[in-house]
């Protein structure tokens, strides 16, 4: 398979201004990597406030003006600049952004997913061929491609006219997917595209998800909901305190074991994370996810790790491959 | 003593009926979940248990008896959202000490740095933030406990961690506690019982 997104070593750091005009420089973000190829889901799970959606931001080149970045991003093979992203950003790569904020205040719902549609996007549904929706094609009006994918999400054509603030936090979750699934982009970075949703609309939402990616689409699915990741990602990036720990394949989470529910994972983050699903174990961990302005010199679990040493503490472990896997940690077998 | 929720009805203005003639109760140290499709009123009954939010026919009582609505209230609602229940301009001690100053055990128990207590709102993330706001409700006052997708927005870990502490504090002082979540395996891991809203109409 093709790669067609690639971050390596990002780091992201942001000034503040301290008491008075002193300035710092806050490191955020250290040592993000991630490997995108086409056709795939890959899932971002992780501590809130790992870097989840930073990672998205300067994949898109939206980060606010005090932000830093180091590290390379490449798309197909081409490293990307600030206006590069520019020009790329909502046709090459579409977002779905984590807080429905991000629609217009002023713009009608329909107008709003009218921007998206391209003249050789259109709309593509997941599936095999025979349960593809043949009702939706591209060379349709916008109007009616429009009304088909509210129709599609069980929202009424009305919806069209309405302003966001007339919308719940469901039906507005539902718009911004509908943005997103009428670009026709190859890549789309979903963040957290799930919460709110009940659970017919979910199940719709990640069956599309599923489609597109059949399709030749590449999907970074950023989420808390590891029960959702795990339904559709192939594999599975986890951050922490704004590093990869660990990039696992999905089965990796419920496979080996099961008395443990350490699963086939390699690094000890990643375990107490499966483990505290409820699903699992619901095993709580000690303590928290440190700060950035608080990082261990070495590996950042380090202070809530079972299997901690002297050596931990050192240096942040490199990368190694195990088992069809990647991870950060020298004790991973 | 038990939570009892009568033949509660509710719309907004003249819109149709989110809650009609619902009955809900639940017991001291009882777990229950509650369930439903959105838009269907769940966040509605958590505010009207919670006394945010007045019914417009129906009444809610502990055992048998209104509550009353000057002092502490003895139903505690948790939001989903952090950010939107706490004073941005106030640091977290005095959002925390609005109702009384929490015990150390307590704070370390549910993962709270002393240094946080002196950062503002904003410094924190939405986790950190949901700590607080789930401690402030945990008092010897409450005998209720309403989560609204209390840890919808969390990691898997601090859901754990937040939810291990809540439960053994409920244990320990006969807190009666209602789950409000889409989160299935959640609540058939904590919850003694689960009840579907949509079954709860008269």
């Amino acid at each position: 398979m093709k790669q067609i997104l690639t971050v390596q070593n990002l780091g992201i750091s942001f000034s503040q201004y301290m008491k008075g005009l002193r300035r710092r420089s806050l490191k955020v973000i250290s040592n993000l990597d991630i490997e995108l190829h086409e056709g795939e889901i890959l899932a971002i799970v992780g501590a809130s406030g790992s870097g989840k959606s930073l990672l998205a931001g300067a994949i898109l080149g939206i980060l606010p003006e005090n932000a830093a970045l180091e590290g390379e991003i490449y798309y197909e093979g081409q490293l990307l600049s600030q206006k590069d992203k520019e020009k790329i950003r909502g046709k090459e790569i579409a977002l779905i952004p984590q807080s429905v904020n991000y629609l217009d205040p002023l713009q009608k719902v329909g107008r709003q997913i009218g921007i998206s549609i391209q003249k050789n996007g259109g709309f593509r549904t997941g599936g095999s061929d025979e349960s593809r929706d043949k009702t939706i094609e591209h060379d349709l009006p916008k109007d009616k491609v429009i009304e088909n994918i509210l129709q599609k999400y069980g929202l009424d054509k009305a919806v069209a006219d309405y302003y966001p603030f007339q919308l719940s936090g469901g039906m507005a979750r539902k718009v911004l997917l509908a943005t997103a699934l009428t670009s026709g982009a190859k890549v789309i970075i979903a963040d957290e595209p799930t919460p709110g949703l009940d659970e017919p609309s979910l199940n719709e939402v990640l069956k599309d998800f599923r489609g597109l990616a059949d399709d030749g689409c590449s999907i970074l699915m950023i989420t808390h909901d590891i029960e959702a990741a795990l339904k559709i990602a192939d594999k599975v990036a986890v951050f922490y305190a704004g590093t990869t720990l660990e990039v696992a394949n999905t089965r990796d989470f419920d496979g080996g074991d099961s008395s443990s529910g350490d699963g086939l994972l390699r690094h000890p983050y990643s375990k107490a994370l499966n483990n505290a699903r409820p699903n699992v174990g619901f095993l709580p961990s000690e303590g928290s996810q440190p700060f950035p302005d608080n990082l261990p010199k070495g590996c950042p679990f380090s202070d809530r790790c079972v299997m901690r040493t002297e050596e931990c503490e050192k240096e942040l472990p490199a990368f190694r491959e195990i088992r069809g896997g990647k991870v950060r940690c020298i004790h991973a077998t | 003593m038990r939570l009892n929720a009568e033949n509660i009805s509710f719309r907004y203005g003249e819109e149709r009926y989110i809650l009609k003639d619902v009955n809900f109760s639940v017991g001291s140290g009882e777990v229950v979940g509650l369930t439903a499709p959105s838009g269907f009123g769940k966040t509605t009954l958590g505010k009207i248990l919670a006394g945010y939010q007045r019914p417009e026919s129906g009444r809610v009582t502990i055992d048998g008896a209104e509550i009353k609505s000057k002092g502490y209230h003895p139903v505690q609602l948790i939001f989903q959202h952090p950010e939107k229940a706490v004073n941005p301009k106030w640091k977290m001690r005095k959002v925390l000490a609005e109702t009384e100053m929490p015990s150390r055990e307590l704070l370390e128990a549910m993962g709270i740095q002393n240094g946080w207590l002196d950062r503002w709102p904003s410094e924190l993330s939405g986790g950190e933030l949901q700590r607080f706001c789930v401690t402030r409700a945990l008092s010897e006052k409450t005998k209720f406990l309403i989560a609204d997708e209390m840890t919808t927005m969390l990691d898997a870990i601090t859901q754990a961690q937040i939810w291990n502490t809540v439960l053994g504090y409920a244990r320990l002082h006969k807190i009666g506690v209602v789950v409000i979540s889409h989160d299935q395996p959640l609540l058939e891991r904590i919850c003694d019982r689960i009840v579907n809203l949509t079954a709860c109409s008269g």
